[in-house]
This record gives structure tokens, sequence and C-alpha cells, in this order.
């Protein structure tokens, strides 16, 4: 009686200490949605029941480990004891009880977390190998990095173009597989402003690891200001060079072709138009508008020797989006 | 002079050939390639593996089993992707360049693959029985093994030839897979690429570039460890399972050694696909990525859906030896608690796996023959895959513990002489586990865009997994509560499992919760709270039962001052790297990354993870060392080393060829320690007849 004692001390205290440490280590990032508050809440409860079944177990081994050590030279077997039902069912049936409630408040927490909000801005949310795109459809533009206003919600409308990715900010726990076909949604509700990076958490290819882009929450009148920069700027953005580019930049080319001569997985765009490309099946071609636009729409068509298991994924462009996108290819010089 | 047949030889052999093979592949490569071929190329690198890993055998073992099945492989492979590249030639087929950038097109790769495994098996002589019954020629019922090590490397029907052929296997895929590990942990030591450049003309191995080749080295981490884990568990199971329930052999013993001899050109293919411009999906495969990936991801799935083969033939091999060999007496509620943990994996392994195979072979299909399945531009739906694939991956981290736990059930009445606590419950408990394991597998696709309400049932059912694995927890610190405790190495690793288990059992809720998983899905906490589980269920105990049964099987003991010494350098690294993971994962550390984002911080922790792995591979260095030794110069131990009660102790190590010279019969409970002038079987000439 005197060991079960002693163990179940040792267990509370046990349970107490791994608490704490693990509070004291602060696990979570920064908290910068209402979602991740009600995530922190359910994450707190489990490291309490982290801490007490980990003690549970941990503490009555190493305790037998070291009170019932065999002795030396006692070679004699321990007391028989075959087993408890009663216990077992205790331990069977008290830990069914506990999951069961804990699935219930899981649900509880999961409907809280996903709490849309009606009056939410929509924000496009497009994914590409391997590269994020923002569209606000309410304010008419497109940009690279996610500007949200502090303490309104979110609703993110997302789309793949190409394989699977999933979006994740991980100050605001929530994350959503974008998936090609379909739109998936992930409602957010910034609550703290600063800056933050949107990370790709579902591989999708060789630069996964760099599908990082920012994520700035700001407050009400400087995500106004914001807005109105953006389509001053759109608006001033209408040449040929300026399309492609801003097109460029959506599609994530530079990530593969450098605009300054540097080695990247695809061939570089620096002095690339009215040069001599050498292709990989011993001809070669001039860099003219008709090679660049054919180059785009079907990479395969002609491969620039040394780049023969590069493949280049196909993109969806309009004539006059491939003319723009060559208009500024030409000013790479 | 060089002798025939031995290590050295074979290593003599390996480098020549290698080198041949690579000069070979090297101006193939400059005829395919017009002039430019890569140092690193495809094509060489091939070649020379191939030459070298066949002369090695040669040099080894001569052309007979192991070496004839690789040599007819290899002919397979290139009869067959011939085959196809001659008839797509003569179909004047367009996008088929007769010798492409990987010398074969992707449909003659596949074909040549496929056609390579049954050569393979052919030339191995693995079916040679089976033909011979085709063509009404008798064999005999058993074939003698000669005495030596030599036939470890050619076909046997001895379960116990054929359970130490997997469990060598699987370390030598375990060496492998850990190997890719510290190559890509080395790689995560620093933030920003080091030696993986993104930059073509720094890195080019294999045609990939840095992150592409990270990508590869971590896809096949995965695979291979999980091959090597299924063979592991076989070895452990084939080996012991028919020594505890008093069988002569396994039930099918050809059929066993097909399910050996078919897992390793599925090794073959699966390192194949390395240097055919290696896979970028994970393990995991999800299309649409894994139907752009590069003519390697073909050799990955066929070389799992042959390893499949493996995996369902040896559990149907399992189920019907528990069934019908078992010795007099032995009803199911005194079969060693070890054999029900192998009749609960071999469940799983014989019905989920089937599931595996089919859904990379509809990707496959998908990239082969343009069917749709998971394609939405066809109508196809990528999220399809997911279920296929997971309701099979799931049960299989269960078919990876099971066994695991039932060593530890095993081992632990015997070094602490109390019998087991409540057997029955943790019978139960591994059927438990297996079947709730089924309904659960879509808790790996929480955030993935499947129906939102499906989230909460599998929450529940998630949970439910906790009731009989607690109820295994419990009921071990209840067997191990007043016991009289001893702890050499295989306690040691008995005692570690448990911890390490359980870390990963706790840190199991929090993903489970869906709205918790949508932080944690895809982070490094779940890197580290699998790890937790699969070195807990499956490595720790795998390591025990080797110290504990090596006496069996070698007449010798491993040397216990350097099994501590492993113990006590692997279980610190392995517990550091899986809570640095853990830590790191939960602020912000996504899985499967080349690189990181300095910014974040991670940079000290992640120096710490790769030394701690540095750690993890030193102490298995020397488990290897320890094994190579023991087997010729470690103590001499052939009565009952661990003073067990189990049959296969009762009788002299190492085990004669044919298992019991008089057979047993069951005539009390199996660990009955402490209960005096009790026995678990009694050998008797009349006991012959089976249950």
């Amino acid at each position: 009686m005197r060991h079960f004692v002693i163990v179940a001390i040792l267990v509370l205290a046990a349970t107490f200490l791994v608490y704490t440490g693990l509070d004291a280590a602060n696990l979570m990032p920064v908290n910068a949605s209402t979602q991740a508050s009600e995530i922190d809440w359910m994450w707190n409860l489990q490291v309490v029941a982290m801490s007490f079944l980990f003690s549970l177990i941990v503490v009555p081994m190493f305790y037998s480990l070291v009170v019932f050590r065999r002795k030396k030279g006692d070679t004699t077997d321990a007391e028989h004891v075959e087993g408890n039902t009663p216990l077992e069912i205790t331990w069977t049936v008290i830990p069914l009880f506990v999951v069961v409630i804990f699935a219930y408040l899981g649900a509880g927490n999961l409907a809280n977390t996903l709490r849309g909000d009606p009056n939410a801005m929509v924000v496009k949310v497009v994914g590409s190998q391997w590269s994020w795109k923002f569209e606000y459809p309410e304010y008419g533009i497109t940009t690279q990095e996610l500007y949200l206003p502090e303490g309104k919600q979110v609703l993110l409308k997302m789309e793949s173009t190409d394989v699977i990715h999933s979006f994740w900010v991980p100050e605001f726990r929530v994350k959503q597989d974008l998936v090609p076909g379909r739109v998936t949604e992930l409602h957010i509700t910034p609550t703290l402003a600063g800056e933050y990076k949107v990370r790709c958490a579902e591989l999708c290819g060789t630069s996964h690891y760099s599908m990082e882009q920012p994520v700035i929450v700001v407050d009400g009148a400087l995500f106004t200001s914001w807005v109105s920069e953006r389509q001053a700027e759109a608006a001033a953005l209408d040449t040929p060079e300026a399309r492609g580019q801003a097109l460029v930049t959506a599609n994530g080319c530079a990530a593969c072709h450098s605009i300054d001569g540097s080695a990247r997985i695809g061939p570089t765009w620096f002095n690339l138009f009215g040069s001599t490309v050498q292709l990989s099946d011993g001809t070669s071609v001039t860099a003219d508008d008709a090679f660049l636009a054919e180059s785009i729409k079907a990479p395969q068509a002609k491969i620039v020797a040394g780049f023969e298991t590069q493949i280049m994924p196909p993109y969806q462009f309009t004539d006059e989006q491939i003319a723009d996108i060559v208009a500024y290819i030409k000013t790479l010089k | 002079m060089i002798k025939k047949n031995t290590v050295g030889s074979g290593l003599l052999l390996l480098l020549i050939a290698g080198a041949v093979g690579y000069g070979i592949g090297f101006g193939l490569d400059a005829l395919i390639s017009g002039g430019t071929p890569k140092l690193a190329g495809a094509v060489p690198s091939a070649f020379a593996l191939l030459f070298a890993v066949s002369a090695f055998f040669f040099g080894l073992y001569g052309y007979r089993g192991i070496t004839r099945g690789l040599v007819w492989q290899v002919m397979g492979t290139l009869l067959g992707g011939l085959f196809v590249t001659g008839i797509r030639a003569l179909m004047g087929m367009t996008g088929n360049k007769l010798f492409g950038a990987f010398f074969f097109s992707e449909p003659a790769w596949v074909f040549g693959a496929l056609m390579g495994v049954i050569s393979f098996l052919v030339g191995v002589g693995v079916m040679d029985d089976w033909m011979k019954w085709a063509r009404g020629i008798d064999t005999p019922e058993h074939h003698e093994d000669k005495p030596g090590w030599e036939k470890y490397f050619g076909v046997s029907l001895d379960h116990k030839v054929i359970g130490i052929q997997y469990t060598v296997t699987a370390l030598v895929l375990i060496s492998v897979g850990g190997l890719f590990a510290l190559i890509f942990r080395t790689e995560l030591a620093q933030s920003g690429l080091q030696f993986l450049s993104a930059d073509p003309t720094k890195f080019n191995v294999f045609n990939q570039t840095g992150p592409q080749f990270y990508n590869t080295l971590m896809s096949l981490h995965g695979m291979i460890m999980i091959v090597s884990i299924l063979l592991g568990i076989s070895g452990i199971i084939n080996y012991v399972v028919p020594l505890l329930v008093g069988a002569q052999d396994m039930a099918f013993p050809r059929m066993n050694a097909f399910a050996f001899w078919v897992a390793v050109p599925a090794a073959v293919l699966l390192l194949m696909s390395m240097v055919l411009g290696g896979f970028d999906t994970g393990w995991t495969g999800y299309p649409p990525l894994s139907s752009r990936a590069p003519v390697g991801v073909q050799m990955f799935f066929w070389g799992v859906f042959t390893a499949g083969w493996s995996s369902i033939l040896g559990a149907l091999n399992v189920i019907a030896t528990v069934l019908r060999m078992r010795a007099k007496g032995m009803t199911a509620m005194r079969m060693p608690i070890f054999v029900w943990a192998a009749i609960a994996t071999s469940i799983i392994a014989m019905t989920a796996t089937q599931l595996i195979g089919l859904s990379f072979q509809m990707v496959s299909f998908q990239r082969l023959f343009g069917m749709g399945f998971f394609d939405p531009a066809k109508g196809g739906n990528p999220v399809l895959f997911q279920h296929l694939f997971w309701f099979y991956s799931h049960p299989a981290v269960y078919v990876f513990v099971l066994p695991g736990l039932g060593v530890i059930s095993e081992l632990l009445p015997v070094f602490v002489r109390k019998p087991l606590f409540g057997y029955r419950w943790i019978a139960m408990s591994s059927l438990g586990i297996a079947l709730v394991g089924f309904v659960v597998w879509a808790h790996h696709m929480f955030t993935s865009g499947m129906n939102e309400y499906l989230r909460v049932p599998f929450m529940y059912s998630t949970m439910l997994v906790a009731v009989p694995t607690g109820v295994k927890f419990f009921s071990w610190i209840a067997t191990i509560w007043g016991g009289k405790i001893s702890t050499p190495t295989p306690m040691l690793f008995v005692l570690g499992a448990i911890v390490v288990f359980l870390l990963g059992g706790v840190t199991g809720p929090p993903n489970a919760m869906v709205a918790l998983d949508l932080h944690l899905h895809d982070t490094y906490w779940v890197v580290g709270h699998f790890h937790d589980t699969i070195f807990g269920g499956f490595v720790f105990p795998f390591f025990a039962a080797i110290y504990y049964w090596f006496p069996k099987a070698t007449g010798r003991r491993m040397n216990e001052f350097w099994g501590k010494v492993h113990f006590w350098l692997m279980t610190p690294s392995f517990l550091m790297l899986t809570f640095g993971m853990m830590f790191i994962g939960l602020r912000g550390m996504r899985r499967r990354i080349a690189d990181y984002d300095a910014a974040l911080g991670f940079d000290n922790m992640h120096l710490i993870l790769t030394i701690c792995a540095f750690g993890i591979a030193l102490s298995v260095l020397i488990f290897f060392i320890n094994i190579i030794y023991s087997i010729k110069h470690g103590e001499k131990a052939e009565g009952n080393v661990w003073n067990s009660r189990s049959p296969e102790w009762q009788v002299r190590s190492p085990m004669p060829a044919h298992n019991y010279e008089v057979p047993f019969e069951v005539v009390g409970e199996p660990y009955d320690y402490g209960l005096a002038d009790s026995k678990y079987v009694e050998f008797s000439a009349t006991a012959g007849k089976k249950h």
C-alpha cells in the first residue's frame, strides 16, 4: 500500500513538473488570430493530458526499476500475479470515457475554429509551383503579399493551378490544402498586427521549401491606404512590358528563370532576345518572338541544350499575355 | 591470390565491375546525348550500380542464388525495355526518342522493370519447384540446406534461414535508409542550401539539382524504411512463430521463400528510382505531383507494388501456420503473446496492402495510358487517391508496431520473473488496435479538402485507438510492478521501447483533435511523433528481439557491454532528436523541405538534431560490429540463456534444422513465473499430434 501512495504522489508531482516545464517552454508561435486562440486552448488541454499520461506510466515504471530491482544473488521468481479483471475493466472504461469527452470537446473546438462571418472580406488565393498570388475581387487588385486588416475576418477562396499546395501561416495556426480542380475555403480573423509568412505545407515539388510569401496584418486605416496605393499602381502599370513583368512575378517564373544571367533551373532571360540558342537535338535557333511564344506555350517543343531533364509545366496564357511577357523579356539586357 | 567466395573477392569484383559498368554507361550516355555525357548522369550511375552489386555477389557466392537472380533481373529489365522500345518504334509512336535522357522511354522502363522482377524470381530459383510440378516432375518435401553461411544467399525453404534472410535484408535496408537520412540531415544542419545546391553547375547528381536530390532522398528514406520495417517484422515472425507454436516450418515453405525473395527485386526497383531522375513526391506519392514526377516515380510505384506481394503472402502464411500447426494443447489463450501480435499484424497486412498497390497502380496507369482517375481535367479526383492510399498506409503503422508491442509483452515476464499481467486483455487489445485501425485513415486528411463533416467521426474513431493502446501500457506497468527486475541488453531495449512508444502515444491525440491538427499537420511535430511511434513500436523492440533470440540462432551471445553502449548512445540521441523535431514543428517548421527560413531561428536546433542523428548512426554501427563479431567470437550460449519458460529455450541452441526433435505438448500457461512446479510445455514422443 505504501508503494501505491508514494507512486500516486510522485505521479502528481511529475505531472505538475512536466506541465509547468512545457508551459514555460512557450511551444506555440505568436497567437495572431481568433482561430489561434481556439486552437491554443485545445493545445493547453492536450498538454495537461500529455503530462499526466506520461507521468502515469513512466513514474511507476522507474519506481519499479529502482525499488523492485533484483537483489544480487537472488535467483527466485517474483510473486505470481496473473492479472486483475476489475482493474483491466477500469483502465479500459475510464479512458473510453475520457476519449469520448475529448472528442466531444474537439468537435466544439472545431466548430469555433471554422465559424464563418457572413461579412468576411473575400480574398482569392492562387497557389502555383512555387508561388502564391492574392486577388482582392472587391478592390480589383492582385498582389504577391497578403495584406489583411486587423480584427476583420477574411475568407480565403483558394485554387491551385497545378499540384496540391497547402496554405499555412503558423501564427494563424489553421491550414487548408489547395486542390486542383476545386475551390477550398479558409476563415481567418487576424488579431495582431505584424509581418508573418504563408508557408506551403504540402510537398509540391522541387522548390517546395521556398514557397513562402509575406503576410502582413495592419490596422484598418493602413489597410485602406494600402489598397488605394495598389489600385493607383495597377492603373499606372498598363504598358505591355509592365503587364508582362506583372505576369512573370505573379506566375513565379523567376523561380527557374533568372533575369540577371545567374544559373537557375531553367535558362536565363538575360540577353536572351535575339541571341542564338543551342537546342538539345543539336540544332540552334534565334530567340525571336515566335520562339519565345512557343517556349511558353509548349515548353517541350524545343528544349534548350542542358535542360533536358527540367520539365517546365505548361502555363495557360492568352496570346496577348504571351506578347506582354515577350515584351518584358526584350527589356532584359 | 584472392580466394573464391569470400568477402574480399566480392569487394574486389565490386570495384572492378563498378568501374567497367561506369565506363560502359558513360560511353552509352555519350552516344545518346550526342557528346555531352554527365559525370554523375543517370545512365553511367545505373550501369555502375547494377554491375557492381551483381559482381559483389558473384565474388562472394558464385553464379547461383542471389547472383543469378540479380543478373537475370538486369537482363530481364533490358530485354523488356528493348521489347517495348522496339514495338513503339515499329508503330512509329511519337514522343519516343529511341534512347531518351533516361535510356528508355517511360513505358519501356515500366515493362522492363516488371520483366526484371519476374526474371529475378526465376533466376534466383524460387519458382523451381513450382515449375517442376507444372511439368509433372516431383520434388522432395524438404530441401536439406548445407551447413555454413552459403545457404543464406540462395533459396532455402527453412523458416529459420528465411527469417535470418529477412532480418539481414532489413538491416541492410535500414542502413541505406539511414544513410539517406544522414545526407539530408547534414544539409539541414544550417539554413540555406549548402552542398545540395539549387545551381545545376554546382550540384548535379543523377540529373538532379540539390533540392531535387533532397526530395528524392527524403522520399526514399521514407519508403526504404517502410520496406525494411516490413522485412524486419517478417524476419522476427518467420524465425520465432513456428518455434513458439511448435511447428516444423511455416505452413507453405515455398510461398514463404517466394515472399522473401520477391522483396529483393522490389528493393532494387526502389533504388533504381534514384538514378532514373528520382521523384519528389514523398513516400505518399500524391497526384497530381506524382503524375508529373520523373520516370523514377514509376520505379518507386512498382517497387512498392512488388514489395506488397511479400507482405500479403507472408501474412497469409503466418495466419495459416498459426491456425493449423500449433502444438497439442496450445489453445488460443495459451499461445505465446507474440503469436497474437503476429496474427493481428498479419490480418492487416493480408487485407489492406492491396490498397496501396492499387492506388500506386492507378497513378502509374494515369501516366502510361492517360486514364484520368485523379486528374480533375478528366473528371478525376485527387482526394480519392488519398483515401485509397491511407486506407492501407494508416493501418500499415499498426503492421509496423504490433509485432514490436508483442515483443515487449513476450520479453517483459522473462526479465521481471512475473506472469504477464492481463494476458487476455493484451491479446485482445492487439486485435482491437488492428480492427479500429481500419476506420481511422482519414485523420491524415483533415486539411485535404475532403467533406468537412467527415472530420468529426474520424476524430472519434482515431481517439478510440488510445483505449486498447492504453490497456497495453497499463498491463505492462502492472507486469513490471513488484517483479524482480533485471536489465540485460534485451530488457533495456524493451524498457526503452515502452518509454519511446509512450511518447509516440501521448503525442498522438493532439493530432486527432481536428482543429489542433490544422496547425500540426505536415509539420515536424508530426515527424517527431511518428518517429517516436516507429522507434518505440519497431526499432527498439526489433533490437531487443535480436539481442534476445541471437543465441537461439547462433548458439552465442552478443557482447553485453557493447549492447549497453548501443542502448545508452541511441536512446538519449533519439529522444533529443524527436523532442527537437516536435519543438520546431510547433513553432513553424514544415515537413519535407530542403531548406528553411533563417528568420525562424531554427539553426541551432537543427544542428543539434543533426548531431543526434549521427549519434544514432554511430550506435547502430556499434550494433553491427557487435553482431558480426559475436557470430564467431561471442560467448557460447547453448542452453536457456534467459531462463525462459518458452518452448524454444527448452532445447539446445542453435536450433536444430527441423526444430523440435521431440515434439511438445502444452500443459500450462505460458507466463506462470513464480508458480512452483508449473510448466508451459512437456516434451514427449506422443505429443506429435497437432492441436
